[in-house]
């Protein structure tokens, strides 16, 4: 990245930006002005052209401008990774939200735009924890789940407890001065701060690449304290409705079942939708068009049904990501699971980028702003030292139970990774201002929280983690034989543990698998998915699709397929990449990485182990030829044209290239073109020139089978004979004859031509079927013919001085005779348009 | 099975084994009652048959090395101290152990131990050397002709 142009960049934008929201606040404004005027009745005098019809489309251009401002303002973020990197992403766009907070509170006097729960929590959340769950690291989940579900668990309760009854202790000593906040209002402020937040978490985690182990911990205990949370919310704040008196055994009881029911019922409604999901994906063969928006639709429908059934919505939307991401993989098509990978990562990103916004535009707002310095400093404080108790204790409790004990270094930063976020600040605008007096001074407290635990920690955990040199998570993906060699090691502990005869950890994860892989398997996954799931194969596949994936775009990076052919080229990949890519991605998904090679194809700095050797010597005198020789090898090879062109005419299908029809055009193109100019040769009319000698001429050759026949041709035809640009000869098609519309650029003065690949100007074009369908028994018989001919070289005498030596001509006299049968081609057009 | 366990192994034995292995005194005599259920001939030792008895053992893809490791060379049978000695390996190395134990021989379940484990997994024939037949028949059999093949771009 320049800097001097990235600086230009960054301010052109940032203007840009500015002058967005100046926009939408007055827009906002005239809106509001103009519903008055639109009270007034609605008589017009005359026909108006064109109208001003903002009412119309206020909303959804409101909602989606905003998007484009909160994408705008990530964009200009991003482009500096100078600051990204000491600042995380989610403090900078607080900043930015207090920016344009304030701009909108100077036009509108008041806060026109916040974050309101609905929006919140029907809108924005739930595609992060979909992808959250989604993209879960299942097996260091569910090894680590003791540990999360104590920390998730008790470790919320606690820090609940604690903060409300120190903040009401504090109360009682005098230290807040004079607020109307009871016990149990403590204890409901206490449980809606203490919930880690998931998307603070991966925000600010998301920079610092810690070992997994620590990630895991942090962050499942994010996902899952949302059942305690949600419990503990309801709980008081039906206690504070209730009032203090009635509070008795019963309804403690109660609250302590509710929590049960709340969080396993959560988790079964996830889990249900995920086996939902798994069934529709494995007979969705016939749509595979639309298969990858079942998941969000049937995602979504999880979070409302737990939402509707009073469940944790959070904890079920997570179980139908965990549960549904197998099943989904093996069933649908590769391209439908990259759809869903990319699609929401898109969402994911952008909802968390328009909640951090929102949580920086929130805070201009004089309403909320309750002043009291106590409250605010002693909350703050509590949360945080709370939290470092918590974790040191239940840790140490752990570790006398762990395998791998945690280091003192990594229960540091779980403590510290704690972080509050919109969540919590989402409770507190759902607070009822009339049972809590002090809504106001809530809000604003857990906004100071939020902004405490984001920005400040947020800013500083990075240094930490360097300063205390915690382990972080390993550069490199583990070599193929180090995951086999684990899987080794796990058959062997669990049969180990089947001699011995306990229990083990081992033992029930082995069950497990097994159980699913006789009885769910069978039930959620398609057959063919079902044969060929092995996972040592899985990732050789993988790693060959990148392999391929980089081979071809670096050759088109160099501009030649030269190196194809040469044997001894080697090209260094490591350095090309690394300098290249490691700028140019952004690592969205890095501290997600989870299963063998799934991520690291987005992650370009990562060289593939098994890497091809090229040695690119003899490129650099032969540039420029090579660059048209590329092109046109391209065009013959790639296929381009043709399928940009399929894919307008139909909606439902995204079909590839069915390789035989194409084939077979380029057969009957191929044997068309040849004729007409063998005719011509025949009838004496003016010998085509031959056309110089390329002398990368062998390339052809390397050319799998399949399209050899179609190289393997004289090249008579000159440049000069056709020499028209790639539009005009495009356009010698009669497009309204309804024939196949061929785009096929063309690029003249190409070494090579090949006739095929002209447009065909000949006025073969009105014919009304597809000439490849009409002709199909006769060009079968040419077909066959060609392939005969190819095994023998003609030895005709006029035929030698323009066959290149190594190309396989078909031209045999005998396959012209024979192919005289299909209707006599025009004379060639060599006049061009 | 209590009472019989309680009986055919002496206080002796057991201090032994705990200091030759490290178990507990209370891990050494469930074991010691889990070795006499999977002994059904009842004659103090264990054979294959006995071990391969284990159905999920069966279905493990390296049930057979496994059971090969308890048996020394060329024996067929096994006694309980040699179970107790190849389980030991697989116990958790704790720290205090490190200074602990000053006599010769490394305690059972040292790194080094456990690894001398793993390597006799693949070392199938027993020349402490693996051999890439030996390597190759560790990764699992699957259908090559079908996974080993892409669609190269033409």
């Amino acid at each position: 990245m320049k800097r001097c142009g990235s600086v230009h960049l960054w301010l052109w934008r940032s203007v840009v930006l500015i002058c967005l929201v100046l926009g939408v606040s007055a827009v906002n404004g005239e809106s509001k002005s103009d519903t008055h005027h639109h009270g007034n009745g609605s008589s017009i005098t005359g026909i108006p052209i064109v109208s001003f019809k903002w009412h119309h489309v206020e909303t959804p251009y409101l909602i989606v401008l905003w998007i484009l401002v909160a994408g705008v303002a990530k964009m200009v973020i991003e482009a500096n990774h100078h600051v990204t990197s000491v600042i995380p992403e989610s403090a900078l766009l607080i900043c930015v939200g207090f920016l344009f907070g304030g701009i909108i509170w100077g036009a509108d006097q008041k806060q026109t735009f916040s974050l309101t729960p609905t929006v919140f929590f029907f809108y924005l959340l739930p595609q992060i924890i979909l992808d959250a769950g989604y993209f879960m690291p299942n097996k260091l989940f569910f090894s680590n789940l003791g540990g999360i579900l104590i920390h998730a668990v008790i470790g919320t309760c606690w820090n609940a407890a604690s903060v409300g009854l120190s903040l009401w202790g504090c109360h009682q000593g005098g230290a807040m001065g004079d607020i109307d906040i009871g016990l149990l209002q403590y204890l409901l402020f206490g449980s809606l701060i203490a919930a880690v937040d998931p998307v603070a978490v991966i925000a600010v985690f998301e920079e610092v690449h810690v070992n997994e182990v620590l990630f895991i911990m942090v962050f499942g205990e994010s996902l899952l304290n949302d059942g305690v949370t949600v419990v503990l919310f309801n709980v008081f704040d039906a206690f504070v409705s209730l009032g203090g008196e009635k509070i008795n055994a019963v309804e403690i009881i109660k609250g302590i079942i509710s929590f049960f029911v709340v969080a396993f019922g959560g988790s079964l409604v996830g889990f249900v939708f995920g086996l939902l999901i798994s069934l529709l994906t494995r007979c969705t063969k016939n749509i595979q068009i639309i298969e990858a928006g079942f998941i969000f639709v049937l995602g979504y429908l999880s979070y409302l049904t737990a939402e509707m059934l009073s469940l944790s919505a959070i904890l079920s939307i997570a179980f139908c990501g965990i549960c549904c991401q197998k099943y989904i993989n093996a069933n649908m098509d590769e391209k439908s699971v990259i759809t869903v990978k990319y699609v929401m990562k898109v969402f994911a990103n952008g909802s968390e980028t328009i909640i951090f916004l929102f949580l920086g535009i929130s805070a201009i707002d004089k309403t909320i702003w309750v002043w009291n310095t106590g409250f605010i400093l002693l909350t703050v404080f509590f949360v945080f030292v709370y939290r470092c108790i918590g974790v040191f204790f239940l840790t140490w409790i752990q570790n006398k139970f762990r395998l791998v004990p945690l280091e003192v270094m990594d229960r540091i930063i779980m403590s510290y990774g704690g972080l509050r976020g919109a969540v919590a600040y989402g409770l507190a605008m759902m607070l009822d201002e009339n049972k809590i007096k002090e809504k106001n001074l809530m809000i604003g407290t857990t906004l100071i929280v939020v902004y405490f635990t984001v920005i400040l920690q947020g800013i500083t955990m990075k240094p930490l983690v360097t300063w205390l040199k915690v382990k972080r998570a390993s550069a490199n993906e583990i070599t193929l034989i180090e995951k086999v060699q684990n899987k080794v090691f796990d058959h062997m502990l669990v049969a180990i543990e089947d001699i011995s005869g306990q229990i083990g950890h081992n033992y029930m994860r082995d069950k497990w698998k097994h159980f699913e892989e006789k009885w769910m398997s069978w039930f959620l996954m398609k057959p063919s998915a079902r044969k060929k799931h092995d996972l040592v194969f899985d990732v050789f596949h993988q790693l060959n699709l990148k392999d391929a994936m980089n081979y071809v775009a670096e050759g088109e990076r160099r501009g030649s397929l030269e190196f194809i052919r040469n044997e001894t080229a080697f090209i260094d990949f490591k350095k090309k990449f690394a300098d290249e890519y490691s700028e140019a991605m952004p690592d969205i998904t890095v501290d997600m990485s989870d299963s063998y090679a799934a991520h690291s194809s987005m992650r370009r700095d990562t060289v593939p182990s098994i890497s091809l050797e090229l040695h690119d010597q003899n490129t650099n005198g032969l540039r420029e030829t090579e660059d048209i020789n590329t092109h046109h090898l391209l065009q013959q090879h790639l296929y381009k044209g043709r399928k940009q062109h399929r894919h307008k005419y139909s909606r439902s299908h995204f079909t590839v290239n069915q390789d035989e029809n194409e084939v077979q055009e380029i057969f009957q193109r191929t044997m068309r073109t040849r004729l007409e100019s063998f005719k011509s040769t025949k009838m004496g009319v003016a010998p085509p020139k031959t056309i110089t000698k390329h002398p990368k001429k062998d390339q052809q050759q390397k050319m799998p089978n399949g399209k050899s026949t179609d190289n393997g041709k004289y090249c008579h035809c000159d440049d000069d004979d056709f020499e028209f640009s790639g539009d005009d000869g495009a356009s010698g098609y009669d497009p309204s004859a309804g024939s196949f519309p061929m785009r096929v650029t063309y690029r003249p003065g190409a070494g090579i031509e090949n006739p095929v690949f002209m447009p065909d100007l000949d006025p073969m074009a009105p014919m009304q079927i597809p000439p490849w369908l009409a002709e199909a028994e006769l060009d079968s018989s040419t077909v066959a013919l060609s392939q005969r001919a190819q095994t023998g070289l003609p030895w005709t005498p006029s035929n030698l001085q323009r066959l290149a030596p190594l190309r396989i001509s078909t031209r045999s006299t005998d396959s012209f005779m024979m192919a005289d049968t299909p209707p006599p081609p025009p004379p060639p057009a060599k006049d061009t348009k | 099975m209590g009472s019989r366990a309680s009986t055919l192994l002496r206080e002796e034995e057991i201090e032994e084994i705990k200091k030759e292995t490290g178990f507990s005194h209370s891990q050494i005599t469930r074991l010691y009652s889990r070795f006499t259920s999977l002994d059904k001939g009842e004659n103090g030792t264990l054979s294959r048959e006995d071990f391969q008895r284990i159905p999920e053992l069966a279905i493990n893809p390296l049930g057979d090395r496994i059971i090969n490791a308890f048996f020394p060379e060329g024996e067929d049978q096994v006694n309980f101290r040699g179970f107790m000695r190849t389980l030991a390996h697989f116990r958790p190395i704790e720290d205090n152990e490190k200074n602990k134990n000053s006599s010769a021989s490394e305690p059972l379940n040292s790194r080094t131990n456990k690894l001398l484990f793993a390597f006799r997994l693949y070392d199938l024939d027993r020349d402490d050397k693996i051999s890439r037949d030996e390597l190759l028949q560790v990764l699992e059999k699957v259908d090559v002709e079908q996974k080993m093949s892409i669609r190269f771009l033409h």
